[in-house]
């Protein structure tokens, strides 16, 4: 073969890979975050409110789960600020669109976790004088959080993929890195197959571990 | 508003292009899938585990990544082609993956009963497969294939970024020339949301169709 792997210049800049790594997870772990409040708010208040609330509600997530995440980035990065005179970072700008677009699969998630909760919890607290607002903190939500917990520790895992859409407007996470890498060094593929396990192991050592978690809040039968 | 109306043709090819890797990769990973998906159910155990291990790993990984990977690493096993090409077996491999687990789903939801009665009244593999499992295990099958095909219509805009003039680069491409981004993409949004949605309607329409099923 006439092709001679070379991995000097990858294990030289390795620690660009590493840092992206770490990156790439703080930005799925931020967006998680601030996906799940978005998700949570407007689950609950789909639940509650009347038929406009709703009808915006179901806009929003069915916008977001229909157009490509790479759009989103492009339309948050470029379109938002040249329409408001403003700008933001690359890292600030990717947060914002991967918090919208895990609180669009949170808001369904959320909904179908608060149905799952039993009726009969509801009335016996009820029954024992717990406020609406002790309700849903100290029944619903709890009950609602063992239920969905798989879906989330999924949704974290794809977010954690995800990420690496933020190469496009240049933030530094593990697949700019390895672009970065890949340009100045030519070494094309050895990066692929040096990053390639890298997002491989992170997702499966978090896949392991959310399921460990899991089986600890596990609803029992 | 004028400049969209301008872009529109350009846009229109872009579209086509995406309607086209879409359409390719939507057949190449059906059969692809079902086949691997139904030997991972009847299969030996030989061939069960290659299967298992390249789902789990094409699952595994970033279809970014995947794409670059194929797009930049086939011509090292002189194997050259086109990045159009590239980009369809790229996605065709990751979609492949989802297929399989569709199917091993929905192969693994006919009770055990089924197989065993068609096979008291003396039917072979194949017309087992055929006029017993496949009929039922269809319904379970198409309400979660329909939306991988929704994923594949917006994974497809990732083409974009080897240089295949997609919905994606054209509306890009546009931007580049007029400077007006927002309107831009809220137009591309939109003819992504008018494929995606109708795809995701009928998904919706099916599963309420069969939810009988769902004793």
């Amino acid at each position: 073969m006439s092709y001679h792997f070379n991995y000097t210049y990858i294990w030289r800049h390795f620690d660009r890979l590493t840092s992206g790594l770490l990156l790439s997870l703080e930005l799925a772990f931020v967006s998680i975050l601030i996906g799940m409040v978005i998700g949570l708010a407007l689950a609950l208040a789909y639940t509650g409110a009347g038929r406009t609330v709703r009808a915006a509600v179901a806009a929003y997530v069915e916008f977001v789960r229909n157009v490509p995440l790479l759009l989103l980035v492009y339309l948050v990065f470029y379109g938002i600020p040249s329409a408001g005179g403003f700008a933001y970072e690359a890292t600030t700008s990717f947060v914002i669109t991967l918090s919208a677009y895990a609180g669009a699969y949170l808001v369904e998630v959320f909904r179908a976790g608060l149905d799952a909760v039993p009726r009969g919890l509801i009335d016996a607290g009820m029954a024992i004088g717990l406020t609406r607002w002790q309700r849903l903190l100290h029944v619903r939500l709890p009950t609602m959080f063992r239920v969905v917990l798989p879906s989330l520790s999924n949704a974290f895992i794809s977010l954690f993929k995800d990420t690496s859409l933020a190469s496009v407007i240049a933030v530094p996470e593990l697949t700019y890195g390895a672009q970065w890498i890949k340009t100045n060094s030519f070494r094309v593929i050895e990066v692929w197959v040096v990053v390639t396990p890298m997002y491989l192991a992170t997702g499966y050592a978090l896949l392991y571990a959310l399921r460990r978690v899991e089986r600890r809040f596990a609803v029992g039968r | 508003m004028s400049l969209a109306i301008q872009s529109l043709p350009f846009l229109w090819q872009g579209l086509l292009v995406t309607l086209h890797v879409s359409a390719l990769v939507v057949l190449l990973s059906l059969a692809a899938g079902i086949l691997l998906g139904v030997t991972l159910v009847y299969g030996p155990s030989w061939i069960y585990w290659p299967i298992r291990m390249y789902s789990d790993f094409l699952r595994g990984i970033p279809l970014l990544v995947l794409i670059f990977f194929v797009y930049y690493g086939l011509p090292v096993f002189r194997v050259n082609l086109t990045n159009f090409w590239a980009a369809v077996i790229a996605l065709s491999a990751f979609k492949t993956a989802h297929v399989i687990e569709i199917v091993r789903g929905a192969v693994q939801s006919i009770p055990r009963g089924q197989t065993d009665a068609g096979r008291a009244i003396g039917l072979t593999f194949v017309q087992r497969l055929l006029w017993v499992i496949a009929p039922q295990a269809v319904r379970r099958f198409l309400p979660p294939w329909i939306n991988a095909v929704v994923d594949t219509v917006k994974g497809s805009a990732l083409v974009s970024l080897v240089g295949i003039v997609d919905l994606m680069l054209a509306i890009q491409q546009v931007i580049g020339r007029t400077y007006v981004p927002l309107p831009m993409y809220v137009l591309g949004a939109l003819m992504y949301f008018a494929i995606n949605y109708s795809l995701s309607l009928t998904s919706r329409r099916l599963e309420a169709r069969f939810a009988y099923v769902r004793e």
